[in-house]
């Protein structure tokens, strides 16, 4: 019946393969030669991106594995992004890594598995696929937390992490189980099939959607099961907390569309009444914790919080009374939240990486002290990206927010308009504590008086990526399209 | 591209290349450039006025462009009888503030100059968008740069005041942006601020949309009692903050009440003109008086400002076209004489670094030419006749009488401490003996100080002598708008 038509899962293969071979080759270099890991894997970053874009852009549906693995345009582009911000992670994190001795082969390997991870979640059309994929993802981000195996601090982060994670895990697929004894399939179009007719016990599959929901906002970080976020933000070195926060998050809101949507569009009114719930939490508690925070990666992590929020508002509006006429809108809007969320993410983190120099990683604000006037320029940057994460414009971190609010408006339904002025409001919060980074950078006297002197690779693409930040403000039409047809396509499909 | 683009992107352009190539080791080049480019997005902006038809409420000089497709939205630029001048009035001020700012700002010279002719060229977008949500980005995206002036050049308390700017204005838009996005939604997927005149809206979402465009819009004005940002800002910001502050942001609100709450929410504009009334005799009459006590002299002009806008948000909402063309004419008469007065302080400051008006005390002896200009000025916010400060105030008093006598009579009042407070200031700071050594070693202004108060000098009396060409030029857009509101839209 199902073919195994291999071409659907060749980047998953090419990423396989080149993870074991730089695992090899990574065997016979000295720490002098260890460019040449660092070159293959971030070629082979390339390859596999340029091979998801160029499927996003046929823009055709495939199955694959025996309809295990679907490769659909959102498929497509979530990997693309997601290899994008692995590439520029680890371009980030090597001077970093380099000078605190961390720059081993583990890195780029473990670095590899965890895409490979997300390549398989964002393509996973099976329960027991996505879970295995979550799981690739997680284990290879536990290990990366713990890198660091002499560092107190990074250990009790990768412990709770781990802890933590794996009773998500847990929730999850026990929450998967239920659904299968409930629909008596694996298959998320099987089960999308079987709740629609309406014949399977409600009360089993609520119980289990529970569990599911609460399992996917774990990996999303929202409240109220965001409690790992600040301490692993903080605890991992700054060069993990980049892989954490960026990549997987697309992967998360892949799943989260995978299982929800694709699997469980007809429990929409159950599962939104929850993602409301959460984010309001998160929106609440993430803006609200940021304030008082005085280190700026557990600060970033509240934001992520409060930011994971407008996602699931986004999320949230899907489904109105039944009717999904408006479910492209807010999912893309959704998913166009998510991708500008990591862009701007990976700048913001990969700029403290930049500023930390060997035995000083310039992760409280006030190390930010006086930026403006040491070097204008990463100043600047920062700023662009501070002033996107508030949502003003003409940064992209508005169009997000504005689309975000677009979604709950069209829904008509009274209460959510009244959310979106929620939701606005928590983000003039939000702007207090993204403004203090500016204040803090432009209006306070210097501590340290030297300029800073970096490698200018690093320096020119931190600008590259200020420079989009601010581009897609200006001209955010492009990427909002491609949002839109990814989801349309993913929908329809 | 369109005049209107030039009269936007030229001092954006050129003040992001200031911030980017810009070396304190050359700020003469950097403040040649910056005087420039500020001059030549003045000379762009002069063909609208000259080739402005006055007999059309249209739009001119329009362009649209498709800009974000997804959400329709347009890249929409016009400019009516009511915005144009503003067009040419933001491009003036940012002259006068290069040529304020030259020798007083030494450190960080091209962020200064880069910030004032971004800002500049954000606040013309702001006047010019006819699309909605292109308005909110240019107005809200003035904040950044107006944040940035007053935290790094401001005086001793500048954080506060910027944070306090800051926090109030976005929480103000922030519930306009919602509106605007339901407006979007209830007009079938459009951001056309013109189609949206003509839509017609339910008496309860009215409403709502009249509440969230007043959050936005009254805290910008500022109205009583959401205006004590305003003090601290003008307080602290250094004197080309608090010029462009005055001369230009505060009539961003204004300029909403026109071109949003008005035509938009007609119906909810009338039933709750009362309020918006009350509100602004409230600013003529109480904050009037409490300028009277002020020993801050930035202070004094900051509370006079929020008196003055009072009159425009009084001669709005009295729904007659001696009031509306009158409240306009205040705004653009209060952009020059508000901006003169705070140069007026700054050069005060310069010398002596303080704003206190115990400070000074016979400044006419020792700075005679400066005091000719100060008490023009001082008389222009009187409202004396002859002055650009006489008109608007007289027609929206005249529009008020038509209306309801007793109205005029409280905003009559307004004249009256009007001229107290400033009067006693300039009796205080220019007259009598000279009060101290700081007084006794002042020197006379200096040329650059001479051409920027010439210059403002010479707007404010063409404008109090012959104000023709600014009613000519807004008078079928006034009409044309009030026939708007008296229509309902209810359905």
């Amino acid at each position: 019946m199902n073919p195994m038509n291999w071409p659907v899962v060749v980047p998953e293969i090419v990423l396989l393969t080149m993870a074991g071979v730089i695992t090899l080759v990574d065997l016979w270099v000295t720490d002098a030669q260890r460019r040449v890991t660092f070159w293959l894997t971030q070629s082979t970053l390339v390859l596999v991106g340029l091979m998801h874009l160029g499927r996003f852009a046929d823009g055709s549906t495939l199955y694959g594995m025996q309809g295990l693995m679907v490769a659909d345009p959102m498929g497509h582009l979530l990997a693309f992004f997601a290899a994008l911000a692995m590439l520029v992670s680890i371009a980030y994190a090597q001077a970093y890594l380099a000078s605190r001795d961390m720059l081993k082969g583990e890195y780029f390997t473990l670095a590899l598995f965890v895409y490979l991870g997300i390549s398989v979640m964002v393509s996973a059309n099976n329960f027991l696929v996505v879970y295995l994929g979550l799981e690739l993802m997680s284990l290879s981000l536990y290990a990366l937390t713990a890198l660091r195996r002499d560092h107190a601090v990074a250990i009790e982060a990768a412990m709770k992490y781990f802890v933590l994670g794996a009773l998500a895990s847990g929730f999850l697929l026990y929450g998967l189980s239920m659904m299968y004894g409930a629909t008596g399939s694996l298959d998320l179009g099987e089960v999308f099939k079987a709740i629609a007719t309406g014949r399977i016990n409600k009360e089993v599959l609520s119980f289990g959607l529970v569990f599911v929901v609460a399992g996917l906002a774990f990996k999303l970080g929202a409240v109220p099961f965001h409690m790992w976020v600040p301490d692993v933000y903080q605890g991992a070195p700054t060069a993990v907390t980049l892989l954490i926060g960026g990549a997987p998050k697309l992967a998360a809101f892949a799943i989260t569309i995978r299982l929800l949507v694709d699997g469980m569009s007809g429990l929409a009114t159950d599962w939104q009444q929850m993602l409301v719930v959460m984010a309001v939490g998160s929106l609440l508690v993430g803006n609200l914790a940021a304030i008082a925070q005085s280190n700026l990666k557990r600060m970033l992590a509240y934001s992520t919080i409060a930011q994971m929020g407008f996602v699931l508002l986004g999320l949230s509006a899907g489904v109105v009374g039944g009717n999904t006429f408006s479910a492209g809108n807010a999912y893309s809007s959704a998913m166009f939240y998510v991708v500008t969320y990591v862009l701007t993410t990976l700048g913001t983190f990969g700029l403290i990486l930049y500023l930390s120099t060997q035995g000083f990683e310039s992760e409280e604000i006030t190390d930010l002290a006086g930026l403006a006037q040491r070097s204008p320029w990463v100043a600047g940057v920062m700023t662009v990206f501070m002033f996107s994460l508030a949502g003003v414009p003409p940064l992209v971190g508005f169009y997000a927010k504005l689309s975000i609010l677009q979604a709950l408006v069209s829904t008509n339904v009274p209460a959510d308009v009244w959310l979106a002025v929620f939701a606005v409001l928590m983000s003039l919060i939000g702007a207090y504590y993204y403004l203090r980074v500016v204040k803090v950078m432009y209006f306070d006297a210097p501590q340290h008086a030297e300029p800073i002197r970096r490698s200018s690779g690093v320096s020119a693409l931190l600008a590259l990526n200020g420079a989009a930040v601010l581009l897609f403000g200006l001209l955010p039409g492009g990427l909002m399209n491609m949002c839109r047809d990814a989801i349309v396509k993913a929908l329809a499909g | 591209m369109g005049l209107l683009s030039v009269a936007i992107w030229l001092p954006i352009v050129a003040g992001a290349l200031l911030l980017a190539l810009g070396r304190d080791e050359h700020a003469g080049a950097v403040r040649w450039a910056a005087l420039l480019a500020a001059i030549a997005s003045f000379v762009v902006t002069l063909p609208l006025i000259t080739g402005f038809d006055t007999t059309t409420a249209a739009m001119q000089f329009q362009e649209n462009l498709p800009w974000i497709s997804r959400f329709n939205v347009r890249y929409h630029l016009g400019v009516d009888g009511i915005s144009v001048w503003f067009v040419l009035l933001t491009a003036f001020i940012t002259v006068i503030v290069v040529i304020a700012g030259w020798e007083v700002i030494t450190k960080r010279v091209n962020q200064y100059m880069g910030a004032f002719l971004l800002l500049s060229g954000l606040l013309v977008g702001v006047f010019c968008a006819v699309d909605g949500l292109l308005f909110y980005v240019f107005f809200e995206a003035t904040l950044i740069p107006m944040y940035i002036i007053i935290g790094v050049w401001g005086g001793p308390n500048r954080v506060y005041a910027a944070f306090k700017f800051f926090l109030y204005t976005l929480l103000g838009s922030l519930l306009m942006l919602v509106a605007l996005v339901y407006l979007y939604v209830a007009s079938g997927g459009s951001f056309d601020i013109l189609a949206w005149h003509k839509l017609p809206l339910p008496a309860h979402v009215q409403l709502l949309l009249f509440l969230a465009f007043f959050a936005a819009f009254s805290v910008k004005v500022p109205m009583w009692p959401v205006h004590t940002w305003l003090p601290d800002a003008h307080v602290e910001a250094p004197t080309g903050g608090s010029v462009v502050l005055a001369a230009i942001m505060l009539k961003l609100g204004a300029y909403g009440f026109l071109r949003f709450s008005m035509p938009i929410t007609p119906d909810a504009s009338r039933e709750w003109a009362w309020l918006v009334i009350a509100l602004s005799l409230i600013a003529v009459i109480y904050i009037g008086l409490v300028a009277l006590v002020q020993q801050d002299m930035k202070k004094l002009v900051a509370y006079s400002s929020i008196a003055h806008m009072g009159f425009v948000t009084l001669g709005f909402f009295i729904f007659n076209e001696l009031g509306a063309a009158g409240g306009i004419v205040q705004m653009i008469s209060h952009g020059f004489v508000s901006g003169a007065m705070f140069l007026c302080i700054g050069v005060l400051y310069d010398r002596v670094h303080s704003r206190e008006i115990a400070a000074y005390g016979g400044v006419v002896n020792t700075m005679p030419r400066f005091t000719v200009f100060a008490v023009f000025f001082a008389m222009a916010n009187c409202g004396l006749p002859g002055t650009a400060g006489f008109v608007g105030e007289w027609m929206v008093i005249l529009g008020a009488v038509k209306a309801n006598f007793w109205l005029a009579l409280l905003a009559a009042t307004g004249l009256i401490s009007g001229a107290a407070y400033t009067l006693w200031m300039v009796k205080r700071v220019y007259f009598g003996a000279v009060a101290n050594d700081h007084v006794k070693a002042l020197a006379d202004i200096n040329g650059r100080e001479f051409l920027m108060l010439a210059l403002l000098a010479a707007a404010v009396l063409w404008m109090g002598v012959y104000p023709k060409p600014f009613t000519d030029v807004m008078q079928v857009s006034v009409t044309e708008l009030l026939r708007h509101v008296a229509t309902s839209k209810l359905q």
